[in-house]
């Protein structure tokens, strides 16, 4: 093989070694059975071990459906993917007795108690009886759920549920951890729990594989994220470099009173400190180097905004730059 | 069959051992109350004089096509919302299939706790037979096996059809308007002979007579080997059938 493909001198230089690189992907596309649109439109990836990364987009990017192909639970229409230097369509099973799923919707059984669905699950996985009790204790500890653990789910708040659907996750003891959406719906103390427990498995060396919409989550979760929209990846590194590449360092936020947005907004077209001017329903940002000179010069113009704010730029700058929309739309 | 579909089976017997109450009502208290009710009650009024019946008192015409009705509704009940909660994006299956599962073991586990299910619901149902006059014999042991293969007949084909499903009202339209008018017309409660002669056709295609009739000709000791044949091969083609296009609804809706 002489001319080989990004995706694949990436593994080259990574070492071949399926012990650092743990899923790649090339030209990965997707489309529904019965449907016409691509849900995953030729994507390349590569996944190292101990990494955390991340899949930003917003609803409907396809972001789920990459994370199924990856779980081995929806084949891939085309291109390349192998996990853990497997192929799913042919090693499915082999492929996933060593990853572990968090799926967006829990599929935890509520009628059964929060111990009950841990030996389930290590039973799916083979573990005998013995075996299978003493993991869910261990797991139980993990997600400080032991009070809890002869309680029925249905009972669980959702905090706790999401916590108990990751100790399940983590039952085989998982090389790669796959978390889809793992904090939505959830109050903003729950989320601080989940992501507590993420770093401490970051940190014991599992590499993590998640979706997310929300740029908090991004940037404080992960070390290498992939921006999809309408199937495609977009942009691509770490939250740093994303931000360094796609947005001005600051960002300077103007809100008006009602309708006079829009006439405001058209006194700021031509202003130079300003790279770039953004024009949302509820607010205009302009993207600076420099945020205070930037408000200066707003303010030289006779322009009279309500509320400014002079901010680092985010991933959600990065995104509305890439794909002209908010992330949560 | 793999072994991985026992795993799927041990989880819903684990989870029949939150949720058996329920069931008790509905696959033996039912039927039974019907045994009572129109074998004993109605019973009195239909004598064994009456022509159709050739001498058999109602009761003993009346339990063995009950209890392959009841059958059908054991697989109904088992195969039909379960399935249908277990496939939602939230349910049990999704669950499974993230595991080493593939969905065929999925299919074959969750189709062995249904069979448990007919087995043990037809066993309690013959358990109380002995009770009453005219079943003292292991002939009606042979009601078992029979109730048994009539729910898998139902319960395979119910599966596989539930699993594609997106929501409860087509499990409803199959109730109203497939299963109550078998468990009406399939000669349960009296002999096809006294329907008209274009129905009398219809229920001799319908699963549910043939499952009532091997039944009734066991209990009775008047089946033949050719009738004992052609119900069991209709039958058991009707269950394959079921399996072959569960498998494949199961993979094609659980690995889309």
């Amino acid at each position: 093989m002489t001319d080989r493909s990004p995706v694949l001198e990436a593994v080259a230089a990574a070492g071949t070694d399926p012990r650092r690189v743990l899923a790649y992907a090339e030209a990965l596309t997707k489309v529904h059975p019965g449907g016409e649109v691509r849900a995953v439109d030729g994507i390349d990836f590569t996944l190292r071990r101990g990494e955390a990364f991340g899949f930003l987009g917003a609803n409907g990017a396809g972001k789920s459906t990459t994370m199924r192909m990856i779980a081995c639970v929806s084949r891939p229409s085309g291109g390349t993917l192998r996990v853990l230097g497997m192929d799913p369509l042919r090693d499915g099973a082999r492929i996933r007795a060593r990853i572990g799923v968090v799926p967006q919707d829990d599929s935890l059984d509520m009628e059964l108690t929060v111990e009950e669905n841990l030996l389930v699950y290590g039973r799916y996985f083979g573990l005998g009886r013995a075996r299978a009790r003493e993991r869910a204790r261990e797991l139980l500890e993990f997600a400080q759920l032991v009070e809890k653990s002869d309680t029925k789910v249905s009972a669980l708040s959702g905090g706790m549920r999401r916590r108990l659907t990751i100790a399940r996750s983590l039952v085989n003891d998982p090389e790669i951890l796959l978390l889809d959406e793992p904090t939505t719906g959830l109050d903003p103390q729950a989320r601080h729990v989940l992501w507590d427990r993420l770093f401490r498995l970051k940190q014991q060396g599992v590499t993590l594989v998640l979706t997310t919409h929300y740029m908090d989550e991004a940037e404080q979760l992960c070390d290498h994220l992939v921006v999809m929209d309408h199937g495609r990846i977009v942009a691509e590194g770490s939250p740093r470099e994303l931000i360094e590449r796609h947005s001005s360092p600051e960002v300077l936020e103007l809100r008006f009173a009602p309708g006079a947005q829009q006439e405001m907004a058209h006194r700021l077209e031509d202003i130079d400190v300003a790279d770039r001017t953004e024009v949302l329903p509820d607010r205009v940002l302009l993207y600076t180097a420099d945020g205070d000179a930037a408000l200066a010069a707003v303010h030289d113009r006779s322009v009279q905004p309500v509320a400014t704010l002079v901010r680092r730029a985010t991933l959600e700058d990065v995104f509305l730059t890439l794909t002209g929309r908010s992330l949560t739309d | 069959m793999s072994p991985l579909a026992w795993r799927e089976f041990s989880y819903w017997m684990r989870h029949y051992r939150r949720t058996w109450r329920g069931t008790v009502v509905i696959s033996v208290a039912n039927p039974l109350l019907f045994l009572t009710a129109m074998g004993v009650g109605l019973g009195r009024l239909v004598g064994p004089g009456s022509a159709p019946l050739h001498g058999t008192p109602y009761l003993q015409y009346l339990a063995p096509g009950l209890l392959a009705a009841a059958s059908m509704q054991t697989a109904f009940v088992e195969a039909g919302r379960p399935v249908l909660t277990a496939v939602r994006p939230q349910g049990s299956y999704r669950a499974a299939v993230a595991t080493p599962l593939e969905p065929r073991d999925v299919h074959a586990g969750h189709l062995l706790f249904v069979a448990f299910r007919l087995l043990t619901s037809a066993s309690a149902f013959v358990a109380v037979l002995f009770c009453f006059d005219g079943f003292h014999t292991p002939r009606t042991l042979l009601l078992v096996p029979a109730a048994l293969l009539t729910g898998l007949a139902f319960a395979a084909p119910i599966a596989a059809w539930a699993v594609g499903l997106d929501g409860p009202t087509p499990l409803m339209s199959l109730l109203r308007f497939v299963l109550m008018p078998l468990y009406m017309f399939s000669g349960t409660f009296f002999t096809i002979g006294q329907l008209p002669a274009a129905l009398r056709v219809l229920a001799r295609l319908t699963p549910l007579w043939h499952g009532v009739d091997l039944c009734r000709g066991l209990a009775e000791g008047t089946a033949t080997a050719g009738s004992v044949l052609l119900h069991t091969t209709y039958l058991a083609a009707l269950a394959g059938a079921g399996l072959v296009a569960g498998r494949r609804a199961y993979t094609r809706r659980l690995h889309g």
